[in-house]
């Protein structure tokens, strides 16, 4: 009796090991992957060179700076975009039905699949804005995908600085903007931070969005342009493994830019954890 | 600065914000309206009904043919797919998560959860070409691996993060009163865990599932590279599918701006659009049951 | 004696809530007034009316004339901030800036451009009899202060604005008693230079620091006097009871 009591919990408690375990071991999969195949192109000159002979020689400089350029342009648009309008949330409006349906909004946009946002900046940036394929383009693209992430984590920041403080700050005269400006959003700067930084990485990660709004197959030289169309390091993932027409040719070059890519998502990643960390370490 | 110039700059900024406010809800409507116009204009050429239960999806050849059926089929049968595989996963360790594991643990396994979500999409694509592909090939000895199996498994990877995050946030916030009166009758962990967390969380787990769903369904680059993308009514998980979101994906990059088949396209994105909307509202839904129950 | 302060028909709702009923009192110049009343009588509502406190919270309605010297305090003429500056408010639980104890007492002198010298600071400081404690680390981030110093600094933070009035609202109530005997005496010494009203819970405490009282009731003015005579010769039933721990 004792005996079986003991095999069926340690079944049972083997099962939400088994599943725990299988969720880790996809990871591992994923990352042992990549950083087995990937780590054996990675150079200095992989990452510092252009791509050459229609990509089956040289390394990735132009997708990777494609990339830090996109997300540059990302955080300039999404960020005081959405950092105002949390401010507008959280600091200033009544509730109301307006505040009400702003909100709901936001929810639904943060649920408005990617390649939805593709077709819009389509629509609007490309043809409707005339900006062509670019990356501008491509870059408010992102930015108005980023939008909904940055005005969430910005009001939970926000909710955090307790009502006193801005009573504090009113009541040695400061206007109600300064109040903003000089107590309460230095208070939650590491709170909108973190949120910035992850919904980064998660723009520097994205795809679909920038596949007809300015991400190009192949571009042997690097421009700072933003009406230009650019390489991007997913966009460029993508190409190798699927539309290049010597797909095993340029099989390790993939293997080394999905690793780059990878780097950099959890590079961003990181940031935002330590930043977490040193603010609740503060916080105590 | 003087006291009028404040009170100017207050004002100033007191529209500036508010008109932020107003321009997200702009966004919203403006997608909507981008939708609704490109899709009216696809109706106009082409009938509803034959859109909706046409079981054709050829818009290129001599008599183009616009049945949504064969594309939604595909993206239902790969998002069924990616459940049945990440839901008994996700609860299973949301629900280890949440109960058995201990605080180091946690401390592991919760990063470990994050490091996932972050991957991006389209590496978890290039999985599927390079790893989940031959590997399916090789076990059901076909030609290639790229089907609705293989896009499966991908998604099941990138909704499992959303599911066990929100399933264990809903398992974590069941009172833990229930719990030890649970145990002060005699019951063990898991029957505990069976009988009282799980049912009481329920609405947060099904709000969990309504969000993967979400997030399968409208999920592009993984299903695009992983499952061989033929426009045909999918027959058995082995078989070459093309979801929604790929044929956009594929299409758009090829027709001409203005056609009957590009406003196709963008009525394939407002019914997409639709879906992933019942799947989020449903999940919202019950997250807010959910907070209503364990409000205190 | 003249007043300082006037309020006259003064109507307060949140939302239907009908807070304040019909306040008439006034609040005499270098003197302490303190508001006392059970928990919900509104004497907090009171007092932060008296600074526009409640512009932050949308649903509250206010009606009737607030003064100070004659000059409406809820005129289209004048800003807020200018009232705020001449009406300064501490509160419950103190409320430091995350900014160093310095950058505390500059922050309000430097955005109603007023002179920010050391000095300035030093004097506001010893005001609050806090300067002896903090002259060697003023660039000390004011959170790792005590409460107790905490809420010192918010007095000199009120102080070093010089107004004309200040807000007090239960500013000893987070405190432990050597600290609140502490501002006790720092709010006697203050009175003679500022005009003080103070809302408390503690009857001790009104009768150390007041020279009037007020005693209110569900949102009504039910007795006020000089606090001799209200504590020792209450005219009200309520009064009574409530100042001899009956209820509260």
């Amino acid at each position: 009796m004792q005996l079986r009591k003991n095999v069926t919990s340690v079944i049972e408690w083997g099962t939400l090991l088994l599943s725990t375990s299988l969720v880790c071991f996809f990871l591992l999969v994923i990352l042992y992957e990549i950083c087995s195949k990937g780590s054996a192109v990675i150079s200095w000159e992989f990452v510092s060179s252009l791509p050459k002979e229609g990509m089956t020689r040289g390394g990735i400089l132009t997708p990777i700076v494609g990339t830090v350029l996109l997300t540059l342009l990302t955080a300039l648009f999404a960020i005081p975009f959405g950092v105002c309008c949390a401010i507008y949330l959280q600091e200033y409006a009544k509730s109301s039905w307006l505040t009400r349906l702003i909100r709901a909004s936001i929810r639904n946009l943060s649920g408005v699949p990617s390649i939805i946002y593709g077709l819009f900046g389509l629509a609007l940036f490309v043809q409707g804005l005339q900006f062509g394929t670019s990356l501008l383009a491509a870059g408010l693209t992102l930015g108005l995908l980023s939008l909904p992430y940055i005005i969430t984590t910005t009001e939970e920041a926000l909710l955090r600085i307790p009502n006193s403080m801005r009573e504090a700050a009113l009541a040695v005269g400061a206007t109600k903007f300064e109040t903003i400006k000089d107590i309460v959003l230095p208070s939650s700067m590491s709170g909108i931070l973190t949120g910035v930084v992850l919904t980064l990485s998660r723009a520097a990660g994205e795809t679909a969005p920038i596949l007809f709004t300015g991400a190009a197959f192949y571009i042997n030289q690097t421009s700072l342009s933003v009406n230009q169309e650019f390489m991007a390091l997913p966009y460029h993932l993508y190409m190798l493994s699927t539309q290049h027409q010597s797909i095993d040719e340029v099989r390790p070059i993939a293997y080394g830019t999905a690793l780059v890519l990878i780097v950099v998502v959890f590079f961003l990643n990181l940031t935002a954890f330590i930043i977490r960390y040193k603010y609740r370490q503060h916080d105590k | 600065m003087n006291s009028k110039s404040r009170r100017c700059i207050d004002l100033l900024f007191n529209y500036i914000f508010k008109v932020t406010g107003l321009l997200v809800l702009l966004l919203l409507g403006a997608i909507l309206a981008m939708l609704v116009y490109n899709s009216v204009a696809f109706f106009l050429d082409v009938r509803p009904a034959d859109f909706i239960t046409g079981l054709t999806w050829n818009p290129t050849g001599s008599d183009p043919k616009y049945g949504i059926l064969p594309l939604v089929l595909s993206t239902t049968l790969v998002t069924l797919g990616a459940m049945v595989i990440a839901i008994p996963l996700g609860i299973g360790t949301a629900a280890f998560i949440a109960e058995y594991a201990g605080r180091r643990l946690k401390n592991i396994l919760k990063p470990t959860i994050e490091m996932l979500a972050a991957i991006p999409s389209v590496v978890i694509g290039f999985l599927g070409i390079v790893v989940v592909g031959p590997g399916i090939a090789h076990i059901a000895d076909l030609a290639n691996g790229l089907n609705a199996l293989n896009g499966a498994m991908l998604l099941a990877v990138m909704a499992l993060p959303t599911i066990i995050t929100v399933a264990e946030d809903a398992m974590h916030a069941v009172p833990k009163t229930y719990k030890e009166a649970s145990y002060g009758v005699g019951a063990n962990k898991w029957q505990t865990l069976r009988k009282i967390t799980i049912p009481a969380a329920a609405p947060g787990i099904i709000a969990a599932v309504m969000l993967g769903v979400g997030r399968a369904i409208g999920e592009t680059m993984t299903v695009l590279m992983a499952t061989g993308n033929a426009a045909l009514l999918p027959n058995s998980m082995f078989a070459s599918v093309k979801t929604m979101t790929a044929t956009i994906a594929i299409e758009m990059g090829e027709v001409p701006y203005q056609t009957t088949h590009y406003y196709a396209l963008y009525a394939i994105a407002t019914a997409l659009f639709i879906m992933t909307l019942a799947a989020n509202m449903l999940g919202e839904y019950f997250i807010n049951r959910f907070r209503k129950y364990h409000a205190a | 004696m003249t007043s300082k302060l006037s309020v006259e028909n003064l109507h307060i709702n949140f939302g239907q809530k009908e807070v304040l009923k019909n306040i008439n009192v006034s609040f005499a110049e270098h003197q302490v007034t303190a508001l006392i009343g059970p928990s919900g009588c509104g004497k907090s509502t009171l007092l932060r009316s008296l600074n526009r406190m409640h512009d932050l919270s949308p649903d509250a309605k206010i009606m009737g004339k607030l003064r100070i010297d004659g000059t409406d305090i809820y005129g289209k003429d004048i800003p807020p901030t200018k009232i705020r500056q001449r009406i300064g408010m501490v509160f419950q639980k103190a409320n430091p800036f995350a900014k160093s104890v310095y950058d505390n007492i500059t922050y309000g002198l430097k955005i109603n451009n007023l002179p920010h010298t050391k000095d300035v600071v030093e004097k506001a400081l010893r005001e609050a009899f806090l300067w002896e404690e903090v002259k060697n680390d003023l660039k000390m981030p004011a959170t790792r202060l005590s409460g107790g110093q905490q809420q010192r600094l918010c007095i000199a933070r009120t102080v070093a604005l010089r107004p004309e009035v200040i807000l007090m609202d239960e500013p000893c109530s987070a405190l432990d008693p050597i600290s609140t005997l502490k501002i006790e005496e720092l709010i006697t010494d203050l009175k003679d230079r500022y005009t003080i009203v103070i809302v408390t819970h503690n009857m001790q405490q009104a009768q150390r620091v007041a020279d009037k009282t007020i005693f209110m009731y569900l949102g009504e003015v039910k007795e006020e006097g000089s606090t001799q005579q209200l504590f020792n010769n209450p005219k009200h039933e309520l009064t009574a009871n409530y100042i001899s721990g009956h209820f509260g």
